[in-house]
């Protein structure tokens, strides 16, 4: 008979149980956070994260051992990052119609959220890994992981902050939105999803669609300007 | 088949990684691989449907993906346990910052254009 340590130790070093985790975690939090109504403050990411960052410190399993099961689901960030080309494709008549607006209000979004979060922690003495690895923290995640590994962050730190950055956004910026009165759908999505990529694309499709569409395409587009904008700034220091 | 949608996908992927390699470009190879594939479908003016299909499935599940870099966040708990409360204050101020820049920039010329059109008309 196997005792229940012997069984933890045979299956914790096996991949399918940190994939079977990971799944079951987040598949719960989503259901938590559906019943709490929805609020930022129970984003599904933040508390799988929580969950699972204590079963690893509880159990002693180092992150690699959870990595080898769940590098299979980070793997698919690829994918989707790719997979935005559809989205991006759907309103790409919107896209025309309105590309210079789009264009230097996403430059002018992306260099300040960029700037600003990077300014405000070189002046306070942050360490140059946490300068690197704050600068992608607007765009979604999978392609600010890709620009922390090209810049020499920290990418598993740059992932984490742009889920922070999320919940923030969501809670801040529709103040922001009230303050300056924008009442239009396009401003409003466009500005959600440039701030809190994939965060606030999810806020902006509750007021409505085309909110929801301006938030996608703000996101989209963010993530471009920022991937081929942080290298280079970065390489200049 | 939703496997085509899939091979296309990962196909673009692969070309963005292998054009980023070779030449050593500093943006993500699957950034590069969104671009070549949105002009694939700019080309072909439509969707087909195994890749809607595949697009859609793995972009109504985007946030799972983040989890398993999310939990390595427990490698960095020696820098943030120093410096969180700066990181926090530069999401903060950043957040509202670039908030504001964009509805200035984003509303000024929205009004600018449609102005224009309002006038050609």
């Amino acid at each position: 008979m196997l005792s229940a340590t012997d069984f933890w130790v045979y299956f914790a070093a096996q991949p399918l149980l940190w994939i079977v985790l990971t799944l079951a975690v987040y598949s719960a939090a989503v259901v938590l956070h559906r019943l709490a109504g929805q609020t930022p403050l129970l984003h599904p990411v933040l508390i799988s994260m929580i969950v699972l960052i204590s079963l690893l410190l509880l159990t002693s399993t180092p992150y690699e051992t959870y990595f080898s099961g769940a590098q299979f689901i980070h793997f698919l960030l690829g994918p989707a990052t790719v997979a935005i080309a559809v989205p991006l494709f759907d309103y790409f008549d919107k896209i025309r119609e309105l590309w210079l607006p789009i264009l230097i209000a996403c430059l002018v979004g992306a260099f300040s959220a960029a700037a600003i979060a990077v300014g405000v922690a070189w002046l306070f003495d942050a360490r140059m890994e946490t300068l690197l690895s704050i600068a992608p923290k607007s765009v979604t995640s999978p392609i600010a992981l890709g620009i922390s590994q090209k810049i020499g962050g920290f990418p598993e730190l740059s992932a984490a902050l742009c889920l922070v950055t999320g919940v923030l956004g969501s809670l801040l910026v529709p103040s922001v939105l009230k303050v300056l009165r924008v009442s239009d759908e396009e401003t409003q999505g466009f500005v959600l999803g440039l701030t809190s990529h994939g965060f606030g694309t999810a806020l902006a499709l509750e007021t409505g669609a085309l909110a929801g569409a301006f938030a996608g395409l703000a996101m989209g587009l963010t993530g471009l300007i920022t991937a081929l904008m942080i290298p280079l700034l970065a390489a200049l220091f | 088949m939703i496997i085509h949608g899939l091979l296309l996908v990962l196909l673009f992927q692969l070309i963005g990684e292998l054009i980023v390699v070779s030449l050593s470009l500093p943006i993500p190879g699957p950034v590069l691989g969104m671009v070549f594939l949105l002009l694939l479908l700019l080309f072909f003016k439509r969707v087909p449907k195994s890749l809607r299909t595949t697009s859609d499935t793995l972009l109504s599940n985007l946030a799972l993906l983040f989890v398993p870099a999310g939990v390595g966040l427990v490698l960095h708990f020696e820098l943030l346990r120093s410096e969180w409360w700066i990181i926090l204050l530069a999401l903060v101020i950043s957040s509202i910052g670039a908030a504001i820049a964009t509805t200035l920039t984003f509303t000024l010329l929205l009004k600018r254009q449609r102005g224009k059109e309002g006038g050609d008309a």
